[in-house]
């Protein structure tokens, strides 16, 4: 057996900073693109181990993010997440093993690299973003995202830049965001309300577009149209009162055989469990190598940030995005996404967003549409104009109320030009878009 | 009980647990990653190469062997995820893989603690791998021994460099190395043969649009784009002598015309059927012309000339370039996009095509028996092979692999017929072709200096004395430089020369900083790259680097050449 050393010091079994001897090469030299007046050596190694730092997201990139900055020198790192362990994870989350399925991702991910790397100290909870208010984001010097979902990022981007105080620059949180799917993904750095937000960005992520209806109800063409069918018409009209659980395999199965005997009906081949569900869960492939290579990319902005050893993504008027393909050898897209003045999010509050819509939809195919709309991407508005309530989600009443214009079309509710505020509840903001008929 | 559904299979647990990148490289890249025995040859911080083999793992590799001489030691642990407290002093072969074989019980690892020298002395040592990864340092003898390896034994050969904020890998990969299937974006490769149709195609069309004009609202509104398409071509070519619409001229007044002709009078104000056929016409109204790179293939005179112990790739090659050659045409793939239109027309239209496509499959397996015969081929090639490549003709890669660069102290790099793109692309602005050659500079100091002036361990620039080997190293920079511009045979004027020299001999003084350590992150994103193109090259599925990639991790830009 091995002889286990007299105490376990987060620095080396000696005291010194024997174990980040590497690390101090870099701390402790200047190099050709530091600053001159970088503080280097003690002042940039207090700095490193004193940042409180927060990862959101404990999954394929959370689990690389938390490795790689505990072996950055952070030592005082926080992370959040909702979710437990699911076999399909074990592919790539490396904390987690067979054992651990069911548990709190948050949870085991902090004990696991706590335990392996000495001295860093990692503050797991188990729970939603939306939990926690700006007086717990304000603690953090730096926020790095390892999310699968576009609503999750907006919402923590939206807080950050609603924090902002002019008068003081500690409320101001770097935003560093990583996100993948199969051998593609970006790095971002964000620095709210100085530079381009997620929200100036949304565009550069459109959702897939939804398949009509009518489609699924009476011409399906596709494998994935008859499963649709069955996730969406079929399960409504045979089982209405259980609710679906995309886990549960028994629901997946009843769903699979729905939609393979409607597609034998119109002789359409290859419908498959896989990929019933795919299309039901959504699936987006997930890989370890691109894991890696998003998440080691936020790592070391946050590391450069945090330490100043070399120039960082996201200083304003630099580039602050890194697009990575790899599917094709190799191919990194690096640039300055610009801040957009009429973003509802960071722009100024005074200028609408212009909307391009057909003034021939009703409102409720208009509202409809802003989900699917990459510059939107809204799933339950709320809208009114500067006179009237349009639509309202709730409460009841006020939804009854207005229930009646949704058949209506838009030429009839408003002007051309006619500005209009939207709210969701999935965000704490109201987005301002000015309607611009098409015809 | 007719009508029931089969029973279902569900996923099987090991299906469960890769479900996410089966949705990527399928069960036959997965046999591939799963049959592969993986080399690691570890050295310096040893980092880069541990992080590659996690991702390596984590999917599935069947088995994989790290040599490494080195004993943990504390610096390891501020950089190595995979070695605890209680290794100190242990081996670090044997630690890393154990931690690394916790993270997938199906996976097979073992160790070598023996030094990289004597492992390498005993015959044979490289016989059990597929695939070989040398992680920087390594003293150069060893190096050109194992790529001299690699190139008899067609074996795939990875060297990598993770040095502070820059990395580098180059792929040694056999010298005729071809992927079928390179999962083009399926976008932008739909081959409709609008303007080559073929007599059912025109008789399909011809049915679903005779009385277009009189159509009820409802079937005017479900006439599949391609249908549409190809009637407005024939109305085109009555009003053109016969000829298809050419040039982007035309292309686009044909658009109007069948812009125009879409109704306007329904509660829509329009139809998607038409929208579809509009927004066709620009990306497939062009004759399916073969690539460059798929031209270039068919004259390759391992594709005109079969030998006798031809493989498959090159048989059904030969093959589809006789298919060519008599059609002026790829054999068709037969996918139709998704288009609206009624069930039983969609599925009507795509069996046209499906026919078509299994018709030219046929004659080109007849062609591939034929070769067969010919060369007396004792197995014969599967046809799902033959119509793999058939599908996919006009996206296959051939990759030609050859060794990279191995510098050895004091001698001239020779450059070949790469020299004069890299001299070129030097001076180009944000050219990580500077940062390459700091790296072969890297080599060469590491190959002049050892920690113990015995030969033994390689000692890298900075490690005690940054000034001193930064102006070492940056004149054994300039002069490789130079010594490539003058293979070149070019010469670059003033400012350009002295800015290229500024940028090698900052990237120098950056690496130097960094004394020969290991930066975690750029150690984990190096070994997502490096990780990536190995699977690539196992499964034979993706387009793989060639042949040399690097990443900067100051300005987080990845440049590809070719070496």
């Amino acid at each position: 057996m091995d002889e286990a050393p007299a105490a376990s010091l987060p620095n080396g079994s000696d005291g010194q900073r024997t174990r980040w001897k590497y690390l101090d090469n870099i701390l402790n030299r200047l190099g050709p693109f530091t600053d001159p007046d970088w503080e280097h050596g003690e002042a940039a190694i207090e700095g490193l181990s004193r940042a409180k730092i927060l990862v959101i997201g404990a999954g394929g990139l959370g689990c690389e993010i938390l490795k790689s900055l505990a072996l950055s020198g952070f030592q005082d790192i926080h992370v959040i997440d909702m979710d437990t362990i699911d076999v399909s994870n074990l592919n790539r989350q490396f904390l987690f093993r067979q054992a651990d399925v069911g548990k709190y991702k948050a949870e085991v991910a902090a004990n696991f690299v706590e335990k392996r790397v000495k001295g860093a100290k990692i503050t797991p909870y188990c729970g939603k973003i939306q939990d926690k208010d700006e007086e717990y984001y304000m603690q953090f010097a730096i926020i790095v995202c390892g999310l699968d979902s576009i609503e999750a990022r907006r919402w923590i981007n939206a807080t950050l830049v609603g924090m902002v105080d002019e008068q003081n620059p500690d409320s101001m949180k770097p935003l560093i965001d990583g996100g993948t799917e199969g051998f593609k993904g970006q790095a971002r750095v964000i620095f709210p309300t100085m530079t381009s937000c997620i929200e100036c960005q949304l565009d550069m992520h459109a959702p897939r577009a939804a398949v009509p209806l009518c489609t699924l109800a009476t011409i399906p063409r596709q494998p994935q149209h008859c499963i649709e069918w069955a996730h969406i018409i079929a399960w409504e009209e045979e089982r209405k009162d259980i609710t679906l659980d995309n886990d549960d395999p028994e629901h997946i199965t009843w769903l699979y055989q729905k939609a393979l005997k409607r597609a034998q009906e119109f002789n359409i081949p290859g419908v498959t469990y896989s990929m019933t569900q795919g299309v039901v869960k959504n699936i987006i492939p997930a890989i370890a190598s691109t894991n890696a290579i998003v998440a080691a990319s936020c790592c070391n902005e946050a590391f450069k940030l945090a330490t100043n050893t070399n120039p960082f993504l996201g200083f304003p008027e630099t580039d602050n995005y890194m697009m990575y393909t790899g599917d094709e050898s190799i191919y990194t897209y690096t640039f300055q996404h610009m801040k957009k003045s009429d973003c509802p999010v960071c722009g100024d509050d005074s200028i609408a967003r212009p909307l391009q819509i057909d003034s021939n939809f009703t409102l409720q195919e208009f509202l409809d549409s802003l989900a699917e709309r990459p510059e939107s991407q809204l799933k339950k508005p709320t809208i009114r104009t500067e006179e009237k309530s349009l639509y309202y989600q709730f409460p009841p009443d006020l939804r009854q109320q207005t229930q009646p214009n949704l058949s209506k079309k838009i030429y009839e509710l408003v002007e051309n030009g006619e500005e209009v505020a939207i709210t969701d509840p999935a965000f704490p903001l109201q987005f301002k878009y000015k309607l611009i008929f098409k015809d | 009980m007719a009508d029931l559904p089969p029973p279902v299979q569900g996923p099987t647990a090991k299906e469960k647990k890769y479900d996410r990148q089966l949705r990527l490289w399928g069960p036959t890249g997965q046999r591939a990653l799963e049959e592969s025995h993986i080399l690691l040859v570890n050295s310096g911080p040893g980092v880069v190469g541990i992080e590659t083999l996690k991702n390596l793992v984590l999917p599935g590799v069947g088995y994989f062997t790290i040599q490494d001489s080195a004993v943990v030691s504390e610096a390891d642990l501020g950089v190595n995820f995979f070695l605890e407290e209680r290794h100190l002093g242990g081996s670090r072969a044997e630690h890393t893989c154990n931690l690394l074989k916790e993270l997938n019980p199906d996976v097979q690892g073992d160790f070598i603690t023996e030094p990289v020298e004597s492992f390498l002395a005993k015959p044979d040592s490289l016989k059990p791998y597929t695939l070989v990864i040398v992680a920087a340092p390594i003293r150069p003898e060893l190096l050109a021994k194992i790529s001299a390896y690699a190139s008899a034994n067609s074996v795939q050969l990875f060297y990598i460099h993770s040095v502070g904020f820059y990395s580098h890998f180059s792929i040694h990969l056999p010298p005729s190395f071809p992927i079928v299937d390179t999962h083009p974006d399926p976008e932008t490769t739909t081959d409709l043969r609008l303007l080559k149709p073929w007599a059912e195609l025109i008789m399909f069309a011809e049915e679903k649009t005779k009385s277009l004009d009189t159509m009820a609202s409802d079937d005017h509104g479900h006439v599949p784009y391609v249908c549409l398409l190809l009637h407005y071509l024939e109305v085109w070519k009555k009003d053109h002598d016969g000829q298809q619409p050419r040039t982007y001229k035309e292309k686009t007044e044909f658009r109007d015309m069948v812009k125009k002709a879409a109704r306007t009078d329904n509660p829509e104000g329009g139809e998607e059927n038409y929208d579809e056929a509009v927004a066709a016409v620009l990306k497939s109204l062009n004759p399916p012309e073969p690539s460059g790179a798929v031209k270039e293939l068919f004259k390759d005179p391992e594709c005109l000339l079969l030998k006798d112990d031809a493989s498959s790739f090159w048989i059904i090659a030969h093959a589809v370039s006789l298919f060519y050659t008599k059609y002026g045409v790829l054999p068709l793939p037969g996918s139709v996009p998704d288009m609206k239109a009624r069930s039983s027309d969609y599925i009507q239209l795509q069996n046209v095509y499906k026919s078509k496509a299994r018709k030219d499959l046929a004659e080109v397996l007849d062609s591939v028996r034929f070769l067969e015969r010919n060369i007396n081929r004792s197995t014969p090639i599967e046809e799902k092979d033959v119509e793999a490549f058939c599908k996919n003709a006009a996206h296959i890669k051939l990759v030609r692999g050859r060794p990279f660069q191995v510098v050895q102290a004091g001698e001239t790099l020779k450059w070949g017929d790469t020299a004069k793109s890299l001299a070129q692309n030097l001076t180009f602005q944000d050219s990580l072709i500077p940062l390459y050659i700091a790296f072969l500079a890297f080599d060469e100091f590491t190959a002049m200096h050892d920690k113990d002036a015995l030969g033994g361990t390689p000692r890298a620039p900075g490690e005690t004395n940054p000034e001193v080997d930064t102006e070492k190293m940056t004149g054994i920079a300039f002069k490789i430089m130079d010594d490539l511009i003058k293979e070149a045979g070019t010469f670059i004027e003033d400012p350009d020369y002295s800015e290229a020299k500024t940028w090698v001999g900052e990237y120098v003084q950056e690496l130097v900083r960094a004394g020969g350590a290991e930066l975690h992150n750029i150690a984990t994103l190096t070994g997502g790259l490096v990780s990536q193109e190995v699977i690539k090259v196992m499964t034979e599925q993706y387009v793989p680097v060639d042949n040399t990639c690097i990443f900067d991790g100051v300005k987080s830009k990845t440049g590809v050449f070719r070496v």
